[in-house]
């Protein structure tokens, strides 16, 4: 366990070797070093998640040995080894998966840096996971939103110049609300580290001084954090980031970036200020019912989107909804299924964005009506996109049902608020369901355009449908094998997470109980 | 009230430049406006950060001849948080201004919304 205590510190630090190391290699040996890298940090995270589970505690690492007031901090707990686990896992899937999707669309020269953004990216989410110190935070904060700045530059057209533009200019003024929120506690509290500014904070509570301060400083962090993450009504620039980049891009910074300021944002809630203080102030009111205005929201504009990847896109706007209003919610199972859709939806996400990178290049359009008949050209993607589909409308058997069927349990027991709760999961769950499955519909209307060639091995493939994987991989288009191994893992995941939800429940609860 | 202000002036003050500057990068068309619009509220923040470290009548805690007590010094913590906060956003006004370049080349404007109307009819 000693020895496990350094992997926090390991698998941030080799991220950020690796992103180093990655500007002087060329694309190949770039691409290669990611893929190892991000593998050894699953395996770090993996570890280091099953010895915290075992013991059931969580630990403090002093930076260089140096204890509380002159080093820094991090912590390893079960929650912080699950959700590092999560964020490796699906930044090694998606650039594994979008290999080919990134040469497609990068610069030949130019790909190793965009592993240095994937790097950077990654080290700069696991240190906003494993900090313990309110301001390292802040700063990992920037790292992270220069990269993902970069992520969706990497097509170089002239709209993402702009998009990132936009991107940059939103980030920042959250980061500024951040940071002086971040200032403001440092000056009632007088430290920076969180578990200090937890007993300041209780002791302040207790004698009942600068209340008013105390929740000017948690709406701060709570709108600088809930910019940054895209919550309505601040998701403009999500459509248009989501919806242009690389699909690789997309898919890290749905799944992944916007998903660590939330745990960010839930770190401090639980772990800095705590849920006391949190609720007297009355912000999780706010973050109710801005997550419940943005699950219908986000879903009522996705449905009135014409171009494919955007209505994606603004599904995320719906799902970042349903993590607030679990947040909102404030009790501890609530919560619980709020980190659980966080894992859910970054999964899904990130397996809806790649898979359906083959249908717009392949069929040169954005538009939803192109997709027509592309089911029977693409079978292997649009199963896949069809299982992810599935899965965020809340099939049972996949991700997605489970973490709707915890977030509704969770809301029962809340008065009125239960009411709102559960309307709004219905009538968002509804027109997911509309969006989605009419693209779903779309991809297997039957068109004439299909020679009768095609429709033979269609029928072949719909007789035996086991072992038809070996067959798709000489299929046309972008298929590889990278491509294939990193969807399916990531279909079996989302099925694993839908069947297995039990187990990643009680490690999720395990973690909540040491995470204070 | 004057002895309030007095007191306050350093807080007054960064509370009115974090506004001015939030409005500009919040309101500004013009790219150049929007980022001297962050600095300014960059600025704010480590104009309260800087004036809650120091202590009237004390120096920075650089030893210069022998160990002097700690109540000669002022606390250091917020100095070094200013610090990083300045290469912090040295580093994003840098990235923002090379993106300005960029988006001028491409679309020959520093209007934000005008190139996002732009960037838009292309398709």
């Amino acid at each position: 366990m000693e020895f496990v205590k350094n992997f926090p510190f390991f698998s941030i630090m080799l991220c950020m070797f690796c992103a180093i190391i990655c500007s002087v290699l060329n694309r190949h040996a770039a691409k290669h070093f990611t893929r190892i890298v991000l593998l050894i940090v699953m395996v770090l995270s993996g570890v280091l998640l099953i010895n915290t589970y075992n013991s059931g505690e969580s630990f403090v690492y002093y930076m260089g040995h140096f204890p509380a007031p002159w080093g820094n901090e991090i912590r390893g707990g079960c929650l912080e080894a699950v959700f590092a686990l999560f964020v490796s896992t699906v930044a090694f899937l998606s650039v594994v998966a979008g290999g080919k999707a990134i040469e497609f669309d990068i610069e030949d020269k130019k790909e190793n840096l965009f592993f240095i953004l994937v790097c950077l990216m990654t080290s700069s989410l696991l240190a906003m996971c494993y900090t313990n110190d309110l301001f390292t935070g802040y700063v990992f904060i920037e790292i992270n939103t220069i990269s993902g700045c970069g992520l969706i530059m990497v097509r170089q057209l002239g709209k993402t110049t702009v998009t990132a533009v936009r991107y940059m200019v939103i980030s920042l003024l959250g980061s500024g609300l951040f940071l002086i929120g971040v200032t403001l506690l440092y000056t009632l509290t007088g430290h920076l580290l969180m578990s200090n500014i937890q007993e300041s904070v209780s002791e302040l509570l207790q004698s009942g001084d600068y209340r008013m301060q105390l929740t000017i400083v948690i709406g701060l962090m709570t709108v600088g954090l809930a910019i940054k993450s895209g919550l309505f009504p601040f998701h403009l620039w999500i459509p248009d980031a989501y919806g242009q980049s690389n699909v690789v891009s997309s898919s890290l910074l749905s799944g992944t970036v916007s998903k660590g300021y939330i745990f960010l944002l839930i770190k401090i809630y639980m772990r800095t200020i705590g849920m006391e203080a949190i609720e007297k102030s009355g912000v999780l009111y706010v973050c109710f019912y801005l997550g419940i205005i943005a699950m219908v929201l986000g879903s009522v504009l996705a449905l009135h989107e014409r171009s494919f990847r955007r209505m994606i896109a603004f599904s995320s706007i719906a799902q970042i909804g349903y993590i607030f209003m679990g947040i909102g919610l404030g009790t501890k199972a609530a919560i619980a299924a709020a980190i659980f859709h966080i894992f859910a939806h970054g999964l899904t996400k990130s397996l809806l964005f790649i898979s359906s990178s083959e249908f717009t290049e392949g069929s040169h359009s954005k538009s939803i009506d192109d997709l027509k008949g592309l089911g029977y050209k693409y079978r292997y993607s649009a199963l896949c996109y069809s299982i992810g589909a599935f899965s965020i409308v809340g099939f049972p058997l996949l991700a997605g049902f489970i973490s709707k069927l915890l977030l509704g349990g969770a809301a029962l027991g809340h008065g009125p608020l239960q009411w709102i709760a559960l309307l709004a999961l219905a009538v968002s769950t509804i027109l997911n369901a509309v969006y989605f499955l009419r693209t779903v519909v779309y991809l297997y209307i039957p068109t004439e355009h299909i020679d009768r060639d095609n429709e033979e091995t269609v029928k072949v493939t719909n007789t035996n449908a086991n072992g038809k994987t070996d067959k798709l991989l000489l299929l046309p288009g972008m298929h590889c094998p990278s491509y294939v191994i990193g969807i399916s893992v990531l279909v079996l995941l989302n099925f694993l997470l839908g069947l297995c939800s039990g187990p990643v429940t009680d490690i999720i609860n395990k973690g909540l109980e040491v995470f204070r | 009230m004057w002895n309030l202000v007095r007191e306050h002036l350093n807080d007054i003050v960064a509370a009115a430049l974090f506004v001015i500057g939030f409005g500009d990068l919040l309101f500004q068309k013009n790219m150049i406006k929007k980022i001297i619009g962050l600095n300014i509220m960059d600025t704010a923040i480590y104009l309260l950060l800087a004036s809650q470290g120091y202590i009237e009548g004390r120096k920075a805690p650089i030893v210069v001849d022998g160990v002097k007590d700690v109540s000669a010094y002022i606390n250091p913590i917020p100095s070094g948080l200013v610090l990083t906060g300045i290469v912090v956003s040295v580093s994003v006004t840098a990235l923002l201004l090379s993106l300005t370049i960029r988006m001028y080349k491409k679309y020959h404007s520093l209007d934000l919304d005008y190139c996002l109307m732009m960037a838009r009819r292309e398709g």
